[in-house]
């Protein structure tokens, strides 16, 4: 039996424009569509294959505003068994860190946790060190990046990739956390009688105090960096263009001599 | 003048440039302390070119478990530094295990993180570019040591001469069941052409290109501009390049002078790796692809046509 537990997190639609509010320079997620990060959809992909290769039960868990129980639907009708679900109105504007000892001490409510998936990266922020740093929490060995994870008994094997480093071979026992690429494998559309169980599923709601966390510890005025001043770049302009009439590659030389480019 | 602590990063006893980019910035802030985490030997194969760069100090943690369990022998040197030396800041490299290590430093020490910055201020502030460079955020770190983590390329490396003086450091033994141990390695191999991060032309290709065996004219004209190659996710996907060439939102972040896109669409998470290019040159054959936006200069024509006679034009030029 392997309790695996999935964080996701939801994220502004990359498609979508996305802004920082001009109050308080958080990220502005009315002005885009919120949906479940692509990268932790593979996540749930890969605990359920595991699940389903031997026994288990599939719990996710996201810290997010009310509206991220869309995301959190997602995963239960790809599979996922039940979920838990932190919001509360102090997290507006977590750093890193906080969000990070939230997701710990919410992984800490749950009996007998095996292994922990994550995303490697989230979409929005570009952070890539939630996993890390959940892991240095909860003492857990990190095997972050996998490109290919195997669980095999109590030893999880995993094959790191990562675009600056190469291929990393990592191996840990259980319990242990991992992050996936999104190379990793191509995640499962919900059935339709996958999406009609989400909907019985049980999904629990924590705030901040019911983890034990004082609320002064979390949000925006206690974050342990804060941004100063945020302005938009002014947006990039066309240039020239023109139709290839045969001479099109002579004039981007032309063009690159003129600006001193070559 | 308080330290400044720089987490060196090596592969083998080679530097990497964005160490020396690292140095650089943290003179800015105070006196700069390389920190050498690795096998035994490596902080005498790197410090003479740490000293080139400016570091007064070289704190060697060196044992057998620096290179076998990943990312915590660094965040164990740092944490022991950190608490013995009171440092002004810690600099680490915004890559991959740089992010890692940097987060885990901030959590341990209970201080600010500052994460992928592309500037560093004498007064501690520093910049940072979101969402693909739509934004200019400048941040503080409100607590404790700031931890920050620099993305390579976005800092000028220069040379300052520095005594270098070594200092061991004792690191605790690694707990094998809060660590990964690492069990094999294979590196990226880098090839003759410059580092996507760090090349000042950059030529990507994209679905458009159509097959691997097609992206040598985007490699052609990469090698007659002395450019990286890089690719779009598309591309990577259909396995006609490899995924460390990926630029973009989940690839890699590039600003060169000159960013050639041939056959790619320029979609939002593509854009979102490359849009703060100083000129971008596109080539697409259907006028309405939304890289013409961004563009500098554009061909609306078919890729096969257009490079191979842009390559052809920047040889004969060089002569
Ligand atoms: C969460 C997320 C993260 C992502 N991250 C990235 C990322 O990091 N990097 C990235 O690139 N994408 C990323 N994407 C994918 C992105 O949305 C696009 O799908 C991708 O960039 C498209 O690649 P492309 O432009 O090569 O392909 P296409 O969009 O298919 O465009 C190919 C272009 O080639 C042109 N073409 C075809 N033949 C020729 C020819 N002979 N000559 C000239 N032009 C020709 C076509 O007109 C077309 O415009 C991400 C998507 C998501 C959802
Ligand atoms: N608020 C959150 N709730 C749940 N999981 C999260 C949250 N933030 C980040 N994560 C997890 O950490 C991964 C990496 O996120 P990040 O470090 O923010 O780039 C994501 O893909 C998620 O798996």
């Amino acid at each position: 039996m392997t309790n695996i537990v999935v964080l996701v997190k939801q994220v502004p639609d990359t498609y979508s424009e996305r802004k920082l509010t001009e109050t308080d320079h958080t990220l502005d997620r009315e002005s885009a569509d919120a949906v479940l990060d692509e990268i932790n959809e593979r996540a749930v992909e890969e605990a359920l294959k595991i699940k389903e290769a031997g026994e288990g039960e599939v719990t996710v868990l996201c810290v997010g505003p009310d509206r991220a129980t869309d995301a959190i639907r997602k995963a239960l009708s790809m599979g996922a068994d039940k979920a838990v679900h932190v919001s509360d109105e102090a997290l507006h504007g977590s750093d890193l860190v906080a969000t990070s000892r939230v997701i710990a001490a919410a992984i800490g409510k749950l009996d007998s946790v095996d292994l922990v998936i994550a995303g490697n990266e989230a979409s929005d922020g570009r952070g890539g060190a939630v996993p890390a740093v959940v892991a240095e929490l909860l003492g857990l060995p990190q095997l972050t990046h996998a490109h290919h994870l195997a669980v095999e008994g109590s030893t999880v094997k995993v094959d790191r990739e990562t675009a600056d480093e190469g291929i990393t071979h990592l191996e840990a026992n259980l319990p242990a956390l991992v992050s996936v690429t999104e190379k990793i494998n191509e995640p499962r559309y919900p059935s339709f009688k996958g999406i009609m169980a989400a909907k019985k599923k049980p999904v629990e709601t924590y705030t901040v105090a019911d983890l034990g966390i004082d609320a002064g510890e979390v949000g925006l005025t206690n974050a342990w960096s804060a941004v100063q001043s945020a302005s938009p770049k002014p947006p990039r302009q066309a240039g020239e263009r023109v139709e290839d009439d045969g001479e099109g590659g002579t004039k981007i030389a032309e063009y690159l001599v003129g600006q001193k480019l070559v | 003048m308080a330290e400044v602590l720089v987490l060196v990063d090596q592969v083998d006893g080679e530097v990497k440039k964005s160490t020396y980019e690292l140095l650089t910035a943290a003179r800015t802030l105070g006196e700069p302390a390389a920190v050498v985490v690795g096998a035994p030997g490596t902080a005498g194969k790197v410090k003479e070119s740490l000293a080139a760069y400016g570091a007064a100090k070289v704190y060697v943690a060196e044992s057998d478990d620096a290179t076998t369990y990943l990312a915590t022998p660094k965040v164990d040197a740092l944490a022991t530094l950190a608490e013995q030396v009171s440092p002004a800041a810690v600099l680490v490299s915004a890559t991959s295990e740089g992010k890692e290590v940097s987060g885990r430093l901030a959590a341990r020490l209970g201080s600010g993180l500052l994460g992928d910055a592309v500037g560093v201020n004498a007064d501690g502030t520093v910049e940072q570019s979101v969402f693909g460079g739509a934004f200019n955020v400048t941040s503080k770190s409100a607590k404790g040591t700031p931890v920050i983590s620099v993305r390579p390329g976005s800092i000028d490396a220069e040379q300052a001469s520095g005594a270098a003086a070594e200092e061991a450091v004792e690191l605790p033994a690694v707990d094998p069941a809060k660590s990964a141990k690492i069990s094999g390695f294979e590196p990226v191999v880098g090839g003759d052409r410059p580092d996507l991060t760090e090349a000042s032309v950059v030529v990507s290709g994209g679905r458009g290109v159509g097959s691997a065996d097609k992206f040598d004219v985007v490699e052609q004209l990469a090698d007659a501009l002395g450019a990286a190659v890089g690719a779009s996710r598309a591309a990577v996907d259909s396995g006609y390049y490899p995924a460390q060439f990926q630029v973009g939102q989940t690839g890699k972040t590039v600003s060169p002078q000159l960013y050639v896109a041939l056959g790619i669409s320029g979609a939002i998470q593509h854009r979102a790796g490359m849009q703060t290019s100083k000129t971008i040159v596109a080539v697409n054959k259907d006028s309405e692809a939304p890289i013409f936006e961004i563009a500098d200069f554009g061909v609306v024509g078919d890729l096969f046509n257009v490079a191979p006679q842009l390559t052809e034009a920047v040889n004969q030029r060089k002569g």
